[in-house]
């Protein structure tokens, strides 16, 4: 058995099905998976997300520890509220997790890390944090619930109090804040508006059960992955892990290396990498968005072909790092690592057969909208 | 509860066969299988003429989530996939035993029929298996 979040034996009684997750018993789904991502791109949605590890850092110098350890700059954060995303890297540039970082004040940051990685992640972050005398707590005390969807943040404001609901509607997007005991923030990981809440795990139950009162549907991860694939969006120990780094990984805008004199970790393996590449010793490698035309569906881990004539002399073959059918295009969608091509399509070896399939910029789809030119529907 | 129809024949891994009236007979995947693999986006269904052996894999059921290969039951010849699943995969999730099934086809002359099972037996053996 599992660890298991705080809405667990609600996730049992709604008749979820529960697989393992990163070493967690997770709800995959309640019912239809496909309505669970048509809720959330038409309505709105729920995830419990309560397995992934709220850290909270606090000291003078907290500021500075981020500073080390992120591949983004957290000085970029002006107002209090502010998120950041970045991928924490190891020493040969590797991405050790992504996450997200509230900037709270000049002595108090907000980190949420994956599920999967928290455990490493915490004991990586307590290490450095010990020299710069940052304390580090993990909040196991918290629930997180992400509500997402066009209506999600009207029919989550209507359940707190006046004040706080102004000022949760208030919020811009990717500003989180503290109010009445819960941490709102308009963040999520699904293409659509939403928030994400932090609160007492006591509370948990009670207001998933008054979300759904409320028509908010109950959403399980596997909902969660096609529509994080749709909106373009990595999944860690998919799309990138230690072996990657973020300039393979569709991270590199994440990755700030101004200003030069920022010492993180990372930076001398980050910068050795792009060198290399200028100097044409090693093939770039790219994370692309492919969208299939002809019928199947894309997987993890399927090989990619670049056309010859398009392809660097000696570059090996790609590979799929996430596939599946996108509910909302009714296409098969992929995100890839591929070695750096101009060609506008490649083949990808499916049981055995090569498929076409067309080489797009990820978002696929957005505030409920396709952001890419769609194939013939293939017969 | 899953759906078992009385007349109908089923193997352990989760397909039904049903004897049509000219001798051939039908096979798709039972409700239990259909409901275990969650929504279905794509199927792909042999062309008739195959000839296949037992315990081939003959067709691919695919979900969101994973790709699934269906066995065939018998050895026999193809005589038809079903055409309708290339447009409406979903077909097998809302009638596994009826527009759902997969694929039709001849038996072979003494093509073993000893490893099916009656919907009694199937039915054991979802709860043995704890489904």
């Amino acid at each position: 058995m599992g660890r298991q979040t705080p809405l667990y034996d609600l996730h049992r009684e709604s008749g979820a099905r529960i697989v393992d997750f990163g070493g967690w018993d997770m709800p995959l789904q309640y019912g239809s998976q496909i309505g669970e991502h048509h809720a959330v791109r038409r309505a709105s949605g729920v995830f419990d997300v309560s397995h992934m590890c709220v850290v909270d850092l606090r000291g003078e110098r907290a500021r500075e520890l981020l500073r080390k350890l992120l591949a983004n700059d957290v000085a970029r954060l002006k107002r209090p509220g502010k998120a950041l995303y970045s991928c924490m890297l190891n020493e040969s540039g590797g991405v050790l997790d992504d996450l997200i970082v509230y900037f709270i004040n000049d002595y108090a940051y907000r980190v949420v890390v994956n599920a999967g990685t928290r455990d490493r992640d915490l004991a990586w972050i307590r290490e450095q944090a010990r020299a710069l005398e940052v304390e580090v707590r993990e909040r196991t005390d918290l629930a997180i619930l992400a509500v997402q969807g066009p209506e999600a943040r009207a029919k989550t404001a209507r359940l707190m109090t006046e004040t706080a609901r102004r000022e949760a509607l208030a919020l811009e997007p990717f500003f989180g804040r503290e109010l009445d005991g819960w941490f709102v923030a308009r963040t999520g990981y699904t293409g659509e508006d939403g928030f994400e809440v932090m609160l007492p795990a006591g509370d948990a139950a009670r207001v998933w059960r008054a979300l759904n009162a409320a028509g908010v549907a109950s959403c399980g991860l596997g909902a969660r992955d096609t529509l994080r694939l749709e909106a373009g969006m990595n999944l860690y120990g998919n799309d990138m892990n230690e072996s990657t780094h973020p300039f393979e990984s569709g991270l590199g805008w994440t990755v700030a290396l101004q200003p030069p004199e920022r010492a993180f970790i990372g930076r001398p393996a980050l910068e050795a990498v792009l060198a290399a590449q200028t100097a044409g010793k090693s093939i770039p490698r790219q994370l692309v968005g492919l969208i299939l035309e002809d019928r199947g569906v894309l997987r993890n881990h399927q090989r990619v072909l670049v056309p010859a004539d398009a392809a660097a002399a000696g570059a090996a073959d790609g590979e799929i790092t996430s596939g599946t059918f996108s509910p909302t295009l009714e296409r098969s969608i992929a995100l890839a690592r591929i070695p750096a091509t101009d060609a506008a399509g490649v083949q990808v070896e499916v049981r055995g057969k090569l498929l076409n399939a067309r080489i797009v910029k990820p978002p696929f789809v957005r505030f409920g909208k396709a952001m890419v030119e769609l194939p013939e529907a293939p017969r | 509860m899953s759906n078992v129809p009385a007349d109908l024949r089923y193997t352990r891994s989760h397909e039904w066969i049903r004897n049509l009236p000219d001798g051939t007979v039908e096979i798709g995947i039972t409700d239990h299988a259909q409901h275990a693999l969650g929504d279905l986006v794509f199927v792909e269904v042999p062309e008739a003429g195959r000839s296949l052996k037992a315990g081939e894999a003959s067709a691919v059921v695919e979900s969101v989530k994973a790709a699934s290969d269906v066995y065939s039951p018998l050895s026999g010849e193809v005589t038809a996939g079903n055409p309708r699943l290339a447009t409406e995969p979903e077909a097998v999730n809302t009638d596994p035993y009826g527009n759902g099934w997969l694929m039709r086809m001849r038996p072979a002359a003494g093509s073993a029929t000893e490893g099916l099972m009656s919907a009694d037996d199937y039915l054991k053996f979802l709860e043995t298996e704890g489904g």
